[in-house]
């Protein structure tokens, strides 16, 4: 950086640049983080943060430019290398073992985990000390996604980090959780720990960051401190312009019920997944209707009850206007008029290594009769995957590029506009801005509102409960398995939302804690 | 860092060349050359003669064109078969029991008719060889849809009974009641053989019909929805699900057919070349289909190629026999070189090797 300090920063990236083939993912970027100080890195999807933390991390290693630590130029060769420093990572995704305990979990994570009973005493301690209550002998498959990233974040703080990399860490937390991890991430900085916090929920980042470094296309384009910026003006230098508000038809005139669920119970397949239990509910034309909870609750079993890739016991369990459709495979469900969007992109909802042309036709020849006695109609096909393209401005060189190869919010703007554009009565969509910038999400948002104008029945699967909050007339929350009776949101409390998301357990690991399991 | 680190890392290539892809058969056939002379050079034998005589005098006549087709028939049949289930990630290993059964099926039809064919003789024989390769298909089809076992297991196990079963018959209900007692059946009548093509060659109906068939394998794969399917299931089967796609119904689909196809392989082979019903009918055709469906990249079209290609192995390895005196055991050696450095060299193009010290020790700064 251009300035002169007097203590050197903690960390300083100098000109980095990181290229790969066809992108310039980093391109000189510069900026410090002092000791001690909260710092946002905030851009869009694609906008370069990942890879900039994974250089930071050690994990990749830039083409130009250098690090700086303590105001000595480093080289990061890896993650080994990057925790010898002093620098910690909680991840998006974690890595742990369901079948293990918290403390093995722990262990594994450590390049040199000593003694078990000595560790087991200081994750107590370390837990203690920061808020972050945690039992070492619990099996991780028991504990909820706020527990789970108690123990990544432990696990950094036993190696007594002076930089501490969130990526996203709110994505999977309740309103409650996200407070706390705050409080713990305030009592770290206050003890001269760095924090380097990825996100681009901005209400977020002005709660809790000291400076903010904006990153579009992978160039720096803004500093700026978060508290005397308005979430507005923060998304407009993140995107570069300025941003849509979705637009509503006020409610008021809903149709008749196009979906009816009722009763729906469903035994999940995953070992530790979550069972359906006597799920009902019932979303009419024109209107929006959210569920809401934390990840892991039952939303993807939910999901594929609905979609039809899971059949139910009874045709009744699911009705579309009238229809009874429980027993029908996905296919009859479409042509019923039922479209879905599943939470994942690759290898669920597309098959990244075939062309948006394929993909098109993957969930779209049952509607859009792209199939004529066994063979694809390929002149079809192609146009509509053009339409698609067109219609909700996915970036790519042309259909024929692999949807592998598209960035997460161009390839989740094309999958859900694939579902868009099959004219379906009624649309379930989980996690429709997972991982999406905020120009594609609010692209996204209108679509589905503008869905609903026309009198489709629209579910939105959520874990963002800002975005149910935005978007949805009624929601419902779902909590291990079992969904609550549906409020208009309107007339919702987000206090009353979290609790029902959280239970009431989850929020204190350990008041429930009485489950015993033998010492490692 | 870590005092036991490999001396090599492998790491995946981040943009994976679709050329190099293609390109890595060829690379395979020339890595198996080369090795291929220095073994026989080890040998004591001339390798520059040994490799002439394996890889180029078979191509210098109409007669040894004619027996590469017939040779490599029922390689292609076979592995354009196998290269549809192996797309769809449904693994039968068992070819070669389903020809030994698709031979038996037909060869029973021929010979019931034994002495009363008519026109519908062979057209029958055929129909009966699909359904004998299928039968014998849907065993693994069923144990895998209805209790997950393992479709590698049962499909390969059931060759070794197929083979059995086969040389039970001709020992036993089949053997020839004039033939001296040999382990065989009798000679198919003339309306139960499938025509020949040209004279003075063994070039048979069947070769042709192999063709048409990876020709309709490749249209099968490209332009239908069934093809898509299977590309879809093979490549991410929860979008499969998604998009309405029946697993359990696509895995019969190709353990149907690719059991079906190689049935009619064995079928050929006992309705052409043979000619009547023998304890071994295949030189493990059923098994080298396998190298030449990952030869040919799964491709139908390339697989008409790699057939052809590792017909003149078995060819070249009879040649080389005669002519060098050469082991039996060359055909298979090469064989299993082929495949080794298909594997390698598709392994390389994917992942890239990397001497442990080459990152470690970049220097700590310029300075």
């Amino acid at each position: 950086m251009t300035e002169l300090q007097t203590i050197p920063a903690r960390l300083e990236v100098n000109g980095v640049s990181k290229r790969f083939p066809g992108v310039l993912a980093n391109d000189k970027v510069d900026f410090a983080v002092a000791p001690g100080e909260i710092h946002a890195l905030l851009g869009e999807n694609g906008a370069g943060k990942s890879t900039l933390v994974k250089i930071i991390y050690g994990v990749l290693h830039p083409d130009e430019g250098s690090l700086s630590w303590n105001g000595e130029e480093v080289s990061v060769a890896d993650p080994h290398a990057a925790r010898a420093l002093g620098i910690g990572m909680v991840f998006q995704h974690f890595s742990l073992f369901e079948a293990m305990t918290v403390l093995e979990n722990v262990a594994l994570g450590m390049d040199k985990p000593g003694d078990m009973a000595a560790l087991a005493r200081r994750v107590r301690e370390v837990s203690e000390a920061y808020g972050l209550p945690l039992d070492p002998d619990r099996d991780v498959y028991t504990l909820s996604v706020g527990e789970r990233q108690r123990i990544e974040i432990v696990r950094c703080l036993l190696q007594n980090p002076k930089l501490l990399i969130m990526d996203e860490p709110t994505s999977v937390l309740t309103p409650q959780e996200v407070e706390r991890l705050f409080e713990t991430l305030r009592q770290l900085a206050s003890e001269g720990v760095s924090i380097l916090y990825i996100s681009h929920k901005l209400a977020e980042i002005k709660a809790l960051c000291d400076r903010a470094t904006i990153l579009r296309g992978g160039r720096v384009v803004a500093a700026c401190d978060p508290k005397a910026e308005t979430a507005k003006s923060m998304a407009q230098m993140m995107i570069g312009a300025e941003l849509k508000t979705v637009t509503r038809r006020a409610g008021g005139d809903l149709g008749e019920a196009r979906l009816v669920v009722e009763g729906l119970s469903l035994a999940s397949e995953e070992v530790h997944g979550t069972d359906l239990k006597n799920v009902s509910f019932a979303v009419r034309a024109g209107e929006v209707f959210g569920i809401a909870g934390v990840a892991g609750n039952g939303q993807n079993e939910l999901l594929a009850a609905l979609s039809g890739e899971r059949l139910g016991d009874h045709e009744t369990v699911v009705r579309i206007d009238g229809a009874p459709v429980g027993r029908r495979d996905a296919g009859a469900r479409r042509r019923q008029g039922l479209c879905a969007v599943p939470e994942e992109r690759n290898g669920h909802a597309a098959v990244p290594g075939m062309t948006l042309v394929e993909n098109a036709v993957l969930s779209g020849h049952h509607r859009m009769g792209l199939v004529s006695s066994l063979f694809i109609r390929a002149a079809a096909a192609g146009r509509f995957a053009g339409e698609i393209v067109k219609a909700f401005d996915v970036r790519t060189p042309g259909t024929g590029a692999a949807a592998g190869s598209l960035s997460g919010g161009n390839l989740q703007k094309f999958i859900v506009g694939r579902e868009i554009l099959q004219n379906p009565t009624v649309l379930v969509v989980s996690q429709p801005t997972w991982g999406v910038d905020a120009g594609a999400a609010a692209t996204i948002h209108q679509a589905l509102a503008d869905l609903a104008t026309e009198g489709v029945a629209v579910v939105v699967i959520s874990q963002d409960l800002d975005e149910l909050l935005a978007i949805t007339d009624r929601l419902a929350v779902i909590n291990v398995g079992v969904l609550s009776s549906a409020m208009v949101t309107k007339e919702a409390s987000v206090e009353e939302i979290g609790l029902l998301m959280g239970g009431v357990h989850g929020l204190d690991a350990t008041a429930e804690g009485e489950e015993e399991v033998h010492v490692a | 860092m870590s005092p036991k680190a490999p001396l090599f890392k492998i790491e995946p290539r981040r943009e994976v060349s679709r050329g190099l892809l293609y390109a890595t058969p060829l690379l395979a056939v020339a890595l198996t050359v080369v090795a291929g002379f220095f073994i026989f050079l080890a040998m004591g034998y001339d390798p520059f003669l040994a490799l002439y005589h394996f890889f180029v005098s078979p191509l210098l006549t109409v007669y040894g064109w004619s027996e590469l087709m017939v040779k490599g028939a029922p390689l292609i049949m076979i592995g354009v078969g196998l290269a549809v289930g192996f797309r769809a990630n449904v693994w039968n290993i068992g070819a070669e029991g389903q020809l030994t059964m698709g031979a038996v099926a037909g060869g029973a039809v021929a010979l019931a008719f034994w002495g009363e064919e008519t026109a519908l003789t062979l057209p029958l024989m055929c129909l009966a060889g699909i359904a004998g390769g299928m039968a014998y298909a849907a065993i693994p089809a069923f144990l895998k849809t209805r209790f997950g076992v393992n479709e590698i297991l049962t499909s390969l196990m059931l060759t070794y009974v197929a083979t059995l079963f086969l040389s039970t018959l001709v020992y036993g209900p089949l053997k020839d009641p004039l033939g001296f007692n040999f382990p065989q059946s009798r000679m198919f009548g003339d309306a139960a053989l499938l025509p020949i093509l040209a004279g003075g060659t063994r070039l048979h109906l069947g070769t042709f019909i192999a063709l048409a068939i990876a020709v309709a394998g490749w249209v099968l794969m490209t332009f239908t929805i069934v093809g898509f399917q299977v590309r879809v299931l093979g490549q991410a089967p929860q979008a499969a699900r998604f998009a309405g796609f029946s697993g359990p119904r696509l895995v019969w689909l190709v353990l149907l057919l690719s059991g079906g196809l190689a049935g009619l392989a064995g079928l050929f082979e006992v309705a052409g070349p043979i000619g009547q019903l023998v304890p071994q009918i295949s030189p493990g055709y059923g098994f080298t289909a396998i190298i030449v469906a990952f030869l040919g990249r799964l491709h139908p079209l390339g697989i008409i190629l790699s057939g052809l290609l590792m017909a003149l192995s078995y060819i070249g390895g009879e040649t080389a026999q005669v002519e060098v005196g050469l082991p039996q055991a060359v055909t298979g050696v090469f064989q299993g070189l082929l495949l080794f450095f298909l594997l390698a060299s598709d392994f390389l193009v994917r992942y890239r090797l990397r001497l442990r010290g080459a990152v470690a020790v970049q220097p700590q700064a310029a300075e």
